[in-house]
């Protein structure tokens, strides 16, 4: 290699430490800032003031999603194992809301501990399979319980 | 044609550094690619009708999302390739840097806009995908904002060689912000692990299992091949035309185009 170029070579290689040093300490100083939403138990261990807006995650405990008669608003509970939250919303959920799905509901707490969302998303998990293959897993016992919608 | 005559003094090189030395050569690398790309349109047609065909028709639905599902047959190869392109842009613009090859400089930079397109189609298909699957069509979570900041920051390249007039300072300058840029992908790649993210996690690992049935497996497989003989073909025709732009008063080129127009 050539003088010339390997004086590039440096020069090329100090920038790119340079710009990764930089963005490691930006990646770590927002780490808290990207988080896109909070499980139960972040919420239990470092409670979030009521009326403060933010997005709480989780799965959708089964058996306990309750419509009220005609009107649109719905009770449920957002679930990650531990802790657990009741969530109430007004409004259409997403076709994939189902229990022991993963969701994503932006809202803030009321003075009683319940989350009041303005918006439910389903978060859907990284698994892909036909109905049939579906049926199988259910019947055997191996869907649901493994679903980890909330990370 | 200087290799050839710089070689007399020195130790017989072995045929694959002879090879990279003829690569560099503009008129050679002009002939070499010729006989390669009709092949790889084609290789790419063939795969992508084949892949399409078995992904839209063929593949069971999804137990949860239905039909829907079946834009990831778009989405993901997309994406992989959004990353790959970006990848092999990067190490082009570091050995444009560092050795000043001009067909190095020129090919990271017809990159460039092919990777920005393929972002494009990540972000209009995963779009599409996501008002039915999530309820919306755009969240700011880390893995959606990421992914935007590379159409950003491809948009940035293109941008930055086309504003200087001189072509080959215009690279160099352009292929540095490409490095820098380099610092997004393992951010992409990994956000789905560091944060909490709408998007879920990778169905399909290099090590271990995918959590993705052998069924719907095979199309999207078939699809990621056919979108890199695009890349191929698509790279070098760009590539071919813009060494004619920047050559058009040399020898070479002169008999290029009288060969082709006879």
């Amino acid at each position: 290699m050539t003088p010339t170029r390997k004086r590039r070579l440096i020069a090329v290689l100090l920038i790119l430490a340079g710009v990764g040093v930089a963005s490691t300490i930006a990646f770590y100083s927002l780490q808290e800032n990207l988080l896109y939403f909070q499980s139960p138990s972040e919420l239990a261990q470092q409670p979030i003031p009521p009326g403060r807006q933010f997005r709480l995650g989780g799965l959708v405990k089964p058996g306990s999603v309750e419509r009220q008669g005609q009107s649109l608003t719905t009770h449920f509970v957002v679930t990650d194992g531990p802790e657990e939250v009741t969530v109430e919303y007004v409004g259409t959920l997403p076709d994939l809301f189902r229990e022991g799905q993963g969701v994503i509901a932006r809202g803030a707490l009321d003075d009683s501990g319940r989350f009041a969302a303005t918006e439910v998303l389903a978060k859907h998990d990284e698994n892909y399979m036909p109905p049939e293959v579906a049926d199988a897993l259910e019947e055997s016992g191996h869907l649901m319980t493994e679903g980890k919608g909330g990370g | 044609m200087n290799v050839e005559t710089a070689k007399t003094n020195k130790p017989r090189k072995n045929a694959f550094v002879m090879f990279i030395h003829k690569m560099g050569s503009p008129p050679w690398f002009y002939n070499f690619t010729g006989k390669f790309i009709p092949w790889f349109w084609a290789i790419f047609i063939v795969l992508t009708v084949w892949g399409l065909y078995l992904g839209l028709v063929k593949a069971p639905a999804d137990y949860l999302q239905g039909e829907s599902f079946r834009i990831l047959y778009i989405h993901v190869p997309a994406a992989w390739m959004s990353l790959l392109i970006y990848i092999s842009m990067a190490i082009m613009a570091f050995i444009a840097l560092v050795w000043r090859i001009r067909i190095v400089e020129i090919l990271a930079m017809t990159s460039a806009p092919i990777g920005a397109a393929f972002t494009i189609v990540t972000l209009a298909a995963g779009s599409l995908w996501g008002r039915p699957t999530w309820g919306t069509y755009w969240v700011w979570d880390a893995r959606l904002t990421s992914e935007l900041v590379l159409l950003f920051i491809y948009l940035g390249i293109i941008g930055l060689y086309n504003a200087i007039d001189e072509p080959r300072k215009a690279a160099r300058a352009a292929c540095l912000l490409a490095l820098v840029g380099a610092v997004n992908l393992p951010i992409i790649h990994y956000s789905v692990k560091w944060w909490n993210t709408l998007h879920q996690g990778s169905s399909i690992s290099l090590m271990g299992g995918s959590s993705i049935d052998t069924s719907m497996l095979w199309p999207l497989l078939i699809m990621a091949v056919a979108t890199k003989f695009y890349y191929g073909a698509n790279l070098l025709t760009r590539a071919r035309v813009k060494l004619l732009e920047q050559d058009i008063r040399k020898a070479w080129v002169r008999e290029v185009l009288k060969e082709k127009n006879g």
